[in-house]
This record gives C-alpha cells, sequence and structure tokens, in this order.
C-alpha cells in the first residue's frame, strides 16, 4: 500500500509538471495551429537560467528563499523573452505559409535552441541545487509525500486557477479567445492578433519556465537535451486531453503522470519513455480528438 | 536605400542587437562550475553576439528590401521568374558535358584520393539516397516523417542480426533489409493514416524514439547499447580484399545505389503513383473526390521511402562493421529532414546537392563541424522563411494554354 500511494504521488507530481508545459503547447496550438516544437527548449533554457541565477547568486553570498524566488523571476523573464522572440523570427513570417513550412522551421529552432546551450554552455549534466524549502509541517508524512512533491503539486494548483482566471475573465483573455476562434474576425473587431499571439507565447513560455524551476529541482540535475523529451511528453499530454484545450491540457499531463508512474512502479522502468509515445499513439488511433476535445471536420 | 531609411535601419538593428545580447546573456555570458563553485564570465562572447546580430539584421533589413523591389519587377516587366539554376540545369547543352564531369570525376575519384576520402564520399552518397528516399514521403507526399532513422536503423539491424545467428551474407541481407525497413515503413503508417500533417510528424517522432529505446534495451534481441560488431564487408565473388580496395568496392556500390535510387525516383515523380502523391499534398480532399485512395497512396508513400533506407541501412552496417543504438538518434533524421529541406523537396538535383553540402562542408572545415547541428536547425529555419522551395526548385510539369494567335 505505501509503494502504491507513493506511486501516486509521484504520478500527481510528474503530471503537475508535464501540464505546466502542455499549456504552453495547448494554448499556442489553440491560436495558430502550430506544434511548437521549440517549447520544450524554452523550458530547459528556463531551467538553465534558473540554474546560472542560482549559481551566480549563491556564490556572492546571498541564501534561502530569495535565492529561489530571484532565480524562478529571472528564469521566467528569460523564457518568456526567447518564446517572444521565437514566434517573431521563426513562425510570424510563416504565418500565411502552407502548414509544413512552420512545423518544419519549429524543428529547426527546436535543433537550434537545444545546440546552442550546448555550444554555449556544456553537454554534460550539471546539479541542480534543491532550491525549494524545507517544509516542518509535512514532517509525518513524509513517507510517502516530500515537501519538494508537495510544492510542485500545490505551485501547479495556484498556477491552474490564475490561468483559468486570465482566459476567462480577462480582456486579454477574451481577445486570446476570440483570436482562437477565429482570427480574421477578430481582427475584424478590433483584436490585434499578433499581440494577442506574442501574449499567448509569453505565457506559454512563463509556464514552462516555472515548469523547468520546480522539475529541476525536483530531479537534481538538468542538461541540454532535457527539453526534447519534456516536450514531447508534454505534447502527448495536451494530444490526450485534446489539444486546444486548456482543461483538456491539465487532464491529460495527470493521466500521463499516473501512466509512467504505474508503469515504471509495476513494469519496467527501463522504458519509461516509450510509455509515453505509446499512450500517444494509442490516443491517437481511437480518439483523436482527445479526451476533451472536439471533433472538428475538415473544410473543403 | 536613402538616407533617412538608412538611418532608421542602423537605429533597428542596433535596438535589435541589443535585444539579443539582452537575450543571450546569461546562457552565452556566465558560466558556472558547480563543481568548483567557480563563475566564468565570458564578456567576449557579448560583443560577438552584439555585433554579429547587428550585422545580420542590417543585412536582413536589406535584403527584406531588395526583395520588395525585386518582385516589383518582375511584375512590371512581366517575366516568369525562372530561377537561374533551373535555368542552366534546363540548358542541354551545358547539362551533358556538366554530368559527363561529374561522371567522370566520379569514377576517378577513389583511386586519386586517399581511403579517408573515399569513406567520407560513400558516406555523402548514403545521405544522397537516404535524402532522395525521404524526399519521397516529405516532399511529394508532404508527410512529415520525424522517424526516418527507424526503417535505416531497420535495415542495418537486419543485416547484422542475420549475420551474427544465420551467417547470411551482405547480397541476401540487403534484398531482406530492405523488406524490413519496408514492413516497418507500412505497420507504422496503418496507425498514423488518419492522421494530419502536424499529428503525424510527433508520431513518426515518438516511433523513431522508441525504436531507439526498445533497440538499447531489449538486451537478448539487439545486444543493447554495446551493439553488435564484426559485421563483414560485402564480398565480391569470394575475393579478398583489404581495407582500402574494400572501401573503393563500397564506393563503386554506393554510385551504383545512387543511379538506380535517382532512376527510380526520377521515373516515380511523373508516374501514376507519383501525381497521386503530389495530389495528395496539395489537398486532400480534392485528391479523394478525383478517385485516388487516399490510404493505398499513403501506404505507398510510407512504404517506397522506408524501403531506400533500409538498403542504406544494410550498407551501412557492412560499411562501418558495427553497429548500436547511438547511430540511430533523433539528431539523424533531423539532418536527413535539414538535406531534404536545404536542397528543395521534390527536387532530385536538389537534394543530391544538398546532402553533399551537408555531409561535406562539416567534414572538410573542421573547426566547423562543432557548429553541425546548430547550423542544420538554422538552415531548416532560414530555408522555410527565405526559400520554401529549397535551393534547386522542383519542377513540375506544367501544362499552359495558349491563344491561337501565339
Amino acid at each position: 500500500m505505501d509503494f502504491f500511494s507513493e506511486l501516486c504521488v509521484g504520478g500527481l507530481t510528474r503530471g503537475s509538471i508535464y501540464a505546466l508545459i502542455a499549456l504552453g503547447y495547448t494554448m499556442v496550438y489553440g491560436i495558430i495551429e502550430l506544434i511548437n516544437f521549440a517549447h520544450g527548449e524554452i523550458y530547459m533554457i528556463g531551467a538553465f537560467t534558473a540554474l546560472i541565477m542560482a549559481s551566480v547568486l549563491t556564490m556572492s553570498g546571498m541564501s534561502g528563499i530569495s535565492v529561489l524566488i530571484l532565480a524562478a523571476v529571472v528564469a521566467v523573464i528569460y523564457s518568456a523573452a526567447y518564446g517572444f522572440t521565437v514566434e517573431k523570427v521563426a513562425y510570424r513570417p510563416l504565418r500565411q505559409a502552407p502548414r509544413l513550412s512552420p512545423l518544419i522551421s519549429a524543428i529547426g529552432m527546436s535543433i537550434f535552441l537545444q545546440n546552442y546551450v550546448l555550444i554555449a554552455q556544456t553537454s554534460d549534466f550539471l546539479p541542480f541545487p534543491n532550491l525549494l524549502p524545507e517544509l516542518e509541517f509535512l514532517e509525518p508524512y513524509t513517507s510517502f509525500i516530500g515537501s519538494t512533491e508537495f510544492i510542485i503539486i500545490v505551485t501547479t494548483a495556484v498556477i491552474m486557477v490564475l490561468l483559468t482566471i486570465l482566459i476567462k475573465f480577462t480582456r486579454m483573455g477574451k481577445a486570446m479567445r476570440a483570436t482562437a476562434q477565429d482570427r480574421d474576425m477578430a481582427m475584424l473587431v478590433g483584436v490585434n492578433a499578433n499581440r494577442v499571439i506574442s501574449n499567448t507565447f509569453i505565457i506559454g513560455s512563463s509556464l514552462a519556465a516555472i515548469g523547468g524551476v520546480l522539475i529541476a529541482s525536483h530531479i537534481g540535475r538538468i542538461n541540454f537535451y532535457i527539453g526534447f523529451i519534456a516536450g514531447i511528453k508534454a505534447f502527448t499530454a495536451a494530444v490526450l486531453g485534446g489539444i486546444g484545450s486548456i482543461p483538456g491540457a491539465v487532464l491529460g499531463a495527470l493521466v500521463l503522470g499516473f501512466t509512467e508512474s504505474f508503469g515504471t512502479g509495476y513494469v519496467s522502468s527501463d522504458y519509461e519513455d516509450v510509455f509515453a509515445f505509446v499512450l500517444l499513439i494509442l490516443i491517437l488511433i481511437f480518439k483523436p480528438s482527445g479526451l476533451l476535445g472536439h471533433t472538428t471536420s475538415q473544410k473543403v | 536605400m536613402h538616407a533617412t531609411k538608412f538611418m532608421e535601419g542602423l537605429k533597428q538593428s542596433t535596438i535589435i542587437a541589443l535585444w539579443f545580447m539582452f537575450l543571450t546573456f546569461p546562457v552565452m555570458a556566465i558560466r558556472v562550475n558547480t563543481i568548483e563553485n567557480t563563475i566564468e564570465w565570458r564578456w567576449m562572447n557579448m560583443l560577438y553576439v552584439g555585433c554579429g546580430s547587428f550585422i545580420l539584421s542590417f543585412l536582413w533589413r536589406y535584403l527584406a528590401a531588395k526583395k520588395i523591389t525585386t518582385k516589383k519587377l518582375f511584375l512590371k516587366d512581366g517575366l516568369d521568374g525562372r530561377p537561374l539554376m533551373q535555368a542552366l540545369l534546363g540548358e542541354r547543352r551545358l547539362f551533358l558535358p556538366a554530368l559527363g564531369i561529374v561522371a567522370v570525376s566520379a569514377l576517378l575519384f577513389p583511386f586519386v584520393f586517399s581511403t579517408y576520402q573515399t569513406n567520407i564520399m560513400t558516406t555523402a552518397l548514403m545521405y544522397v539516397v537516404l535524402g532522395l528516399g525521404l524526399n519521397i514521403v516529405v516532399g511529394q507526399a508532404g508527410l512529415l516523417n520525424l522517424g526516418y532513422v527507424a526503417f535505416y536503423a531497420a535495415g542495418a539491424y537486419t543485416y547484422a542480426l542475420l549475420n551474427y545467428h544465420f551467417g547470411v551474407g551482405f547480397w541476401l541481407a540487403l534484398p531482406l533489409g530492405a523488406l524490413s525497413a519496408t514492413i516497418l515503413g507500412i505497420l507504422l503508417a496503418l496507425p498514423v493514416l488518419r492522421l494530419r500533417g502536424d499529428y503525424l510528424a510527433i508520431v513518426t517522432l515518438g516511433f523513431g524514439e522508441i525504436t531507439r529505446i526498445i533497440l538499447e534495451n531489449w538486451n537478448e534481441f539487439s545486444f543493447g547499447p554495446s551493439g553488435i560488431s564484426g559485421i563483414p564487408r560485402p564480398g565480391l565473388f569470394g575475393m579478398e580484399m583489404d581495407i582500402h580496395e574494400a572501401t573503393i568496392y563500397l564506393y563503386f556500390l554506393m554510385i551504383i545505389l545512387c543511379l538506380i535510387t535517382i532512376f527510380v525516383v526520377n521515373r516515380l515523380q511523373n508516374s501514376r503513383i507519383g501525381r497521386a502523391l503530389i495530389a495528395l499534398r496539395e489537398d486532400e480532399i480534392a485528391c479523394q473526390a478525383m478517385g485516388i485512395d487516399k490510404t493505398r497512396v499513403k501506404l505507398t508513400a510510407f512504404a517506397l521511402g522506408s524501403t531506400w533506407a533500409g538498403l542504406v541501412g544494410v550498407i551501412f552496417a557492412a560499411k562501418t562493421t558495427f553497429i548500436n543504438p547511438a547511430s540511430f538518434t533523433f539528431l539523424e533524421s533531423a539532418m536527413i529532414l535539414s538535406i531534404v529541406v536545404l536542397g528543395g523537396m521534390g527536387s532530385i538535383t536538389g537534394i543530391i546537392i544538398g546532402a553533399f553540402l551537408l555531409i561535406l562542408l562539416p567534414e572538410y572545415l573542421r573547426a566547423f563541424s562543432d557548429y553541425r547541428m546548430l547550423l542544420f536547425g538554422l538552415i531548416m529555419v532560414v530555408m522555410m522563411i527565405y526559400r520554401p522551395q529549397g535551393i534547386i526548385t522542383g519542377v513540375r510539369r506544367t501544362y499552359e494554354f495558349h491563344r491561337e494567335e501565339k
């Protein structure tokens, strides 16, 4: 039973982090119907920036919670800046191009960013300091939930609520939903579609950066390649829940997190990454619209 | 450019340079050593980034301005805008002698240059075939396949395993490798047929990764990460060959395979299947309305594309005599894709040139080879923005309607 609850918490933790990354995919897809392959790399850059900032701050004598907050803030700013720039450089010129073009451009961007970090930094795994504080009130429950896991789950939940409020009740959220439904029509009624798309990339990238900081603290090491696998898994989560749907992304991420957690726990840990792919292929065969997605008929 | 425009460009470029300096600051300028707890500040990099992005942005603006003017020119003069390269290739007087020169230098190459050079050339030729194979799927049918390396691996492992267990020779393994890759291609295509372009990309990517992970972990089957060694080189009527001769032999084998591929792909382009593929790429619904069996055409595309990867896979195993899963990563797929993108989707000449450029350049410019993958990524982005049709535009047979008084 202990093993089981441990796996449950593990699944919830994984799921929360996948959700943070999957939201970026699903929001971008909802608005411009593009799989942003570079999204995983944005998350990786977020983790790297946090690592660099945290090291610099620690070495200059700071400590504790202030390092965490500063590093996280800088990581979010940088990820958002990268997301914004990537959209502007690699996707915006291709807005009217055939579907294959922005997709290839996105793959190119992903490879470029990976190797940019590889060359500028290192190909080795870097140890990531655990910046998250120890929570004392969790003491009696440490057998199945650590404070890192607890913080990850709570942070994700809070962010989900904030994001829902942003999308549902603010002007910007309204503009985003309008653009997602029909970009031309939204532009006709005075929505600045380019700015809305930029905002979407900025929000998605910021979430990815938060995910990056959290998962790096959880796993404890990062390298330039972490974005690739995480990106595919988050994408799987987004598709699983129905791409374009925000609650769907969260649900899909949780399903994926639990599948992986139980899969590695009861089947084999060698095939950890295979579960996500198998799940992805199965969902695409049997229910391509995802758990919460709508089936769209193709227009001629 | 006018003076005001020039000043404007200067200002914009400065802003962009500053932005990129800001953007690259933590990753480029700081390197932390978490073991010794030291920080290395690399301010020079900031300078490079600043100057580099300033110059690039300035050039970018200049080219963009020029692009608009040329477009206007074309419209005014009513030029058909046929690209220079294509015009050159179409010219028979130039084309035949050029072909002759290429043929003679290809024949003489292994006897003039060293074994090492011949080896590199063989690799380049392998990528030509891989590029042409992927082109059938991506360029002609418009199905973005990011797991192409899985079929390449299927060919290589077919030969290696058959040889290890049953002592099967190269010549028998060649068709078998192609066959196993084809079957794998059809197996992958079956579930993903219903998917649209972007989903397909992810599923094929996942498929490629699954293949590699299985090869790495299923020790009883594939011997895991340590791979299989001692794979024999191809034989020639039982003749004994030293390494030098074997390399030359493999080089000519590759030349022959290249010629066969070019011939087949060329014939395919204007065949019934080839046209169905192009129709499918342009508009799936219209294509179905014209009575083309979508499922069958897609399956054919996948099967045809993966066959070449299987063939080259067998040759790869025979060439290196050692294979392990590390040779079949996603980067390999990405490399082949950038060959197709650079060369021009659908253009045979373009892909051949693309393969030679992308394989030989990093090989000969050693200082450059660290930046190879960086460059591949950049090529994909830049080509998509500026020349989505590649360095050489694929020639589509078109019919023109002329009035009688012409």
